[in-house]
């Protein structure tokens, strides 16, 4: 049945799955606002076993979740990948090394002769909850922005754009304000889920101080991501957007995403759902003495990716726009794969429920009971 | 079309070097995960703690090569995109679709059991525990599989057309890639390998403990385990790898001349068994390839077509043809290939151009040639031999290893079985040899990567798309600085995790269930 779709449905369809895979993903980016909250936030060996502990246990699900975002990327849109991938080559890089030294940094900072230091793993976290995100949240802005590449009759890659003779290679992509602002949003929001989690996770009666910490660490990381969000959004609403035509011609047009939000209100709801969630979560945190916060903020912030990851990719909207070549750029439409391959990839994805429904009922069975001091000191810890 | 070679050699250096670090730790958990859970089944069933402890002592060693693993795992994949986007966008349809697989089923099974394996002791019920264990190793297994169908689809690409419209090979049937006799083959040599190495591990550590006089109860517990696991094993990797020799010489011929350092073909062809290749040797100059050589008469033809009396192609046959047995020649598909090249290109601007009547003409005429396109990336004939040197020593180094192996495990079984390991004499032999282990199936993993890998070459596809029309349109400096921040990052986390192995097997495992 799915084969005989159409082709524009499957097209839409997949897109509309990358986005559920990189919203689950900014969720998940809980662990990585957790790591840089670590040295803020704990000041005892116990209460850094602790937080580590925690994080750790779910270390692999934004790691997983990244690397699915890419596979699915690649075999759903592979010229977004190729083009993406090869062309903004330092952004991709820098994000890849920042998630390859997250990799052992748990499972080693606390081993006896572990090379490096304790400190060292634990700057490994921080740069992979720090870079790692900023420069994922400024890849990201870029399907706004547009980036510098054109594509050739074979659909080849070249990038250009030159400061002092050396071509960027996609770091140009940091030196636009909105891209930074979304990157620094993610940061903020990531910290924001991070301290919260922690507040769910961990059983604080024996570290009084660590969660006041982390309360006030929830609203003060909010407070800062707020700014950012509140300009990302009126430049969504008011900047010009990367328009398609019938005919696949791309413009410039003003007002694009605003014109967006109104033709796809159910966007404008979640939008507003998600940031609505987002702030009950924090105020519970913050003033109710809640450790329910995570779900309402972690709940919002899935809702507001999937908006941005939706927004410049429907409504004959380029979503990866090239600045210059406008006819270069990626629409869900010429940048997927053949529709065998994508009904294929449909009924693979008749597993996703499945591989959701075990995640989650592992999650809770682990959660059930909150991680002890007792556990900690007695049992396995990072 | 020119291609900047240096980024091309560059590229390559990057994708060898990060693959072949990634390969010191993927079989070891292929093989340690299934260890772990045959150690805590028998714990589960017995009830018996002394087995408890020997699990968590092999579970602290896979955990700390796991994170390594998934360390240096992570690149390959985007790297697919970074260094070979060209790749990435003409076999995409088909290539990601695997991939996109072994993330949604195999890494999240990994990754959500994981948590439960190392901090689920107390947290879940006994069952449970035991049913993650398994479910990391199938994980670790049935990502395996995805990622092997991928590569194998390199090595043999079926199940596929190309669209001249999009520029791009496009799938056509996924059961044809996925039940790809290469990628079958290769499933089972390459798990079944892992298990093998895995076995090796544990059995060179346990050696270690039996030559210092400690932890004896885990050692000798330890290597009946590993040694009954690895003898399966070993049957496994045998017959698979006959099968993969099998199904190399159907499918790609030339590396099967590589790795034999077969140049001139022949009937009742023999194996090398040992033999010194001539340094100077090229294709078509006539000298004899080896300065000595040991081999085993009609094997090679028996090998590569289950026939004593067949005819297995050498190098000069399949560069330079060989019309007696209908092979043709390179430079024969190269001109072929250059021909398709021209008239897709041609199509390209007449489709532009919305010139559809000449557009249709030169499709007609490319459609003649399609099959050769790659060839016509080559620049002479003598390009489609691999670097013959290297998968050759590889492969013989592999296959030495690898029958060396069962016999070693039948002997720590044997002396196991009649609970003599302790025993002072075999420490002058058989346990140092047990102890080396380990790194000589290391050497042997390593080794049959390089024989899949630079056999492959010059193609990213076999016969279809080369390496050097696969890269992304980067310059080379962007790939040296990778190269060397890959170099260094990578050194340092392994120099880590050998200091912390290290130091994990000399605390040992907890004492007092096993004393």
């Amino acid at each position: 049945m799915i084969s005989t779709l159409d082709y524009a449905i499957l097209q839409q369809l997949w897109w509309i799955i990358i986005a559920i895979v990189g919203a689950l993903f900014l969720f998940l980016t809980l662990v990585q606002g957790g790591q840089t909250l670590l040295w803020q936030v704990a000041k005892t060996d116990l209460e850094k076993t602790l937080v580590i502990t925690s994080l750790g246990r779910k270390w692999k699900m934004p790691f997983t979740t990244l690397v699915l975002f890419g596979g699915a990327l690649f075999a759903a849109f592979p010229k977004f990948y190729a083009t993406s991938f090869g062309g903004a080559y330092w952004v991709w890089m820098l994000i890849l090394f920042s998630f390859i030294i997250q990799a052992v940094s748990y499972e080693y900072r606390k081993k006896p002769n572990n090379f490096l230091g304790s400190t060292v793993y634990e700057l490994f976290l921080f740069i992979n909850g720090s870079i790692g995100i900023l420069l994922i949240g400024v890849a990201i802005a870029t399907f706004y922005t547009g980036s510098n590449f054109t594509l050739d009759l074979y659909n080849r890659v070249t990038w250009n754009y030159t400061l002092l003779g050396i071509n960027l290679r996609g770091l140009e992509a940091a030196f636009s304000l909105f891209n930074l602002s979304l990157g620094i949003f993610l940061v903020f929001n990531a910290r924001v889920l991070g301290a919260q989690y922690l507040l769910n996770s961990i059983d604080l009666s024996s570290t009084p101080k660590l969660e006041s910490k982390l309360r006030k660490h929830t609203w003060n990381s909010f407070l800062i991501a707020l700014p950012f969000l509140i300009y990302m959004v009126i430049c969504i609403l008011f900047m010009k957007g990367f328009n398609v035509d019938d005919a696949g011609i791309v413009s410039l047009v003003s007002s694009k995403y605003l014109s967006n939000l109104l033709a796809m209100p159910h966007l404008l709801i979640l939008l507003l759902a998600g940031i609505i969630l987002v702030l009950y979560g924090v105020l519970l945190s913050k003033f109710k003495g809640s450790h329910k916060g995570i779900w309402f903020s972690g709940l919002g912030t899935v809702f507001v990716g999937l908006v941005v990851l939706c927004l410049p990719a429907f409504n004959n909207t380029a979503f990866y726009p090239s600045k210059l070549d406008l006819q270069s750029s990626l629409t869900i439409y010429n940048a997927s794969s053949s529709h065998y391959t994508l009904a294929i990839m449909t009924y693979v994805a008749i597993g996703i429920p499945f591989v959701l429904g075990y995640v989650v009922y592992v999650w809770k069975l682990m959660d059930s009971k909150k991680l002890t001091k007792e556990e900690v000191i007695n049992e396995e810890s990072y | 079309m020119d291609f900047d070679l240096t980024m091309v050699n560059w590229a390559r250096a990057q994708f060898a070097f990060t693959a072949m670090y990634h390969w010191i730790f993927v079989p070891l958990t292929l093989g340690l995960s299934f260890l772990c859970a045959f150690f805590e089944t028998i714990y589960v069933r017995t009830g018996n703690k002394e087995w408890r402890a020997i699990t968590k002592f092999w579970m602290t060693l896979f955990g700390i090569n796991f994170a390594i693993g998934v360390a240096t795992g992570i690149i390959l994949e985007f790297q697919f995109g970074t260094n070979w986007s060209n790749y990435s966008w003409i076999v995409g349809d088909i290539f990601g679709a695997p991939l996109a697989i072994e993330g949604l089923f195999a890494f999240f099974l990994e990754a959500t059991f994981f948590a439960v394996m190392f901090f689920g002791w107390n947290r879940v019920s006994k069952k449970f525990h035991l049913f993650s264990t398994w479910m990391v190793a199938i994980g670790s297994n049935l990502s395996a599989v995805w990622i092997l169908v991928a590569n194998g689809w390199m090595q043999n690409p079926v199940g596929m057309t190309f669209n001249p419209e999009t520029a791009r090979f496009e799938m056509q049937n996924f059961f044809e890639v996925v039940f790809n006799p290469v990628a079958v083959s290769k499933f089972v040599h390459t798990s079944s390998s892992g298990f093998l190495f895995a076995s090796l591990f544990v059995l060179s550590i346990s050696c270690w403990f039996l030559i210092k006089g400690r932890h004896l109860k885990m050692a000798k517990r330890s290597i009946i385990v590993a040694s009954v696991f690895g003898l399966l094993s070993s049957s496994f990797v045998a017959f698979s790898g006959d099968e993969s020799a099998y199904v190399v010489a159907q499918k790609q011929p030339m590396k099967l001349a590589a790795i034999e350092g077969l140049y001139k073909g022949e009937t009742t062809a023999g194996l090398v068994a040992a033999g010194i290749l001539r340094g100077d040797k090229q294709p078509g100059d006539g000298q004899d390839p080896f300065l000595i050589k040991i081999k085993i008469p009609f094997m090679l033809s028996l090998l590569a077509n289950r026939s004593f009396s067949s005819f297995v192609p050498g190098i000069d046959d399949l560069v330079y043809g060989n019309e007696e047995q209908g092979i043709e020649s390179t430079a024969s598909k190269m001109a072929k290939g250059k021909t398709a090249i021209n008239d897709l290109a041609e199509f390209k601007i007449a489709r532009k151009e919305n010139n559809n009547p000449k557009a249709d003409l030169a499709l007609a005429r490319f459609k003649k040639n399609q099959d050769y396109m790659g060839y016509g990336y080559l620049d002479k004939p003598e390009e489609a031999v691999p670097p013959v040197a290297i998968p050759y020593y590889a492969f013989h180094i592999m296959v030495a290893l690898g029958t060396l192996f069962p016999v070693l495990f039948a002997a720590f079984l044997f002396y196991a079985l009649k609970d003599s390991l302790t025993r002072e004499s075999l420490k002058k032999w058989l346990l140092p040899i047990g102890l080396i282990s380990g790194f000589l199936g290391l050497v042997a993993q390593e080794s049959g990567w390089v024989v899949a890998e630079v056999g492959r070459q010059p193609w990213s596809i076999y016969g279809l798309l080369p390496v050097k029309a696969s890269t992304t349109n980067l310059a080379a400096s962007n790939v040296q600085i990778t190269f060397f921040m890959f170099f260094v990052v990578f050194t340092l986390l392994l120099t880590a995790e050998i200091a912390i192995m290290l130091k994990q097997i000399s605390i040992g495992p907890e004492e007092g269930p096993l004393k």
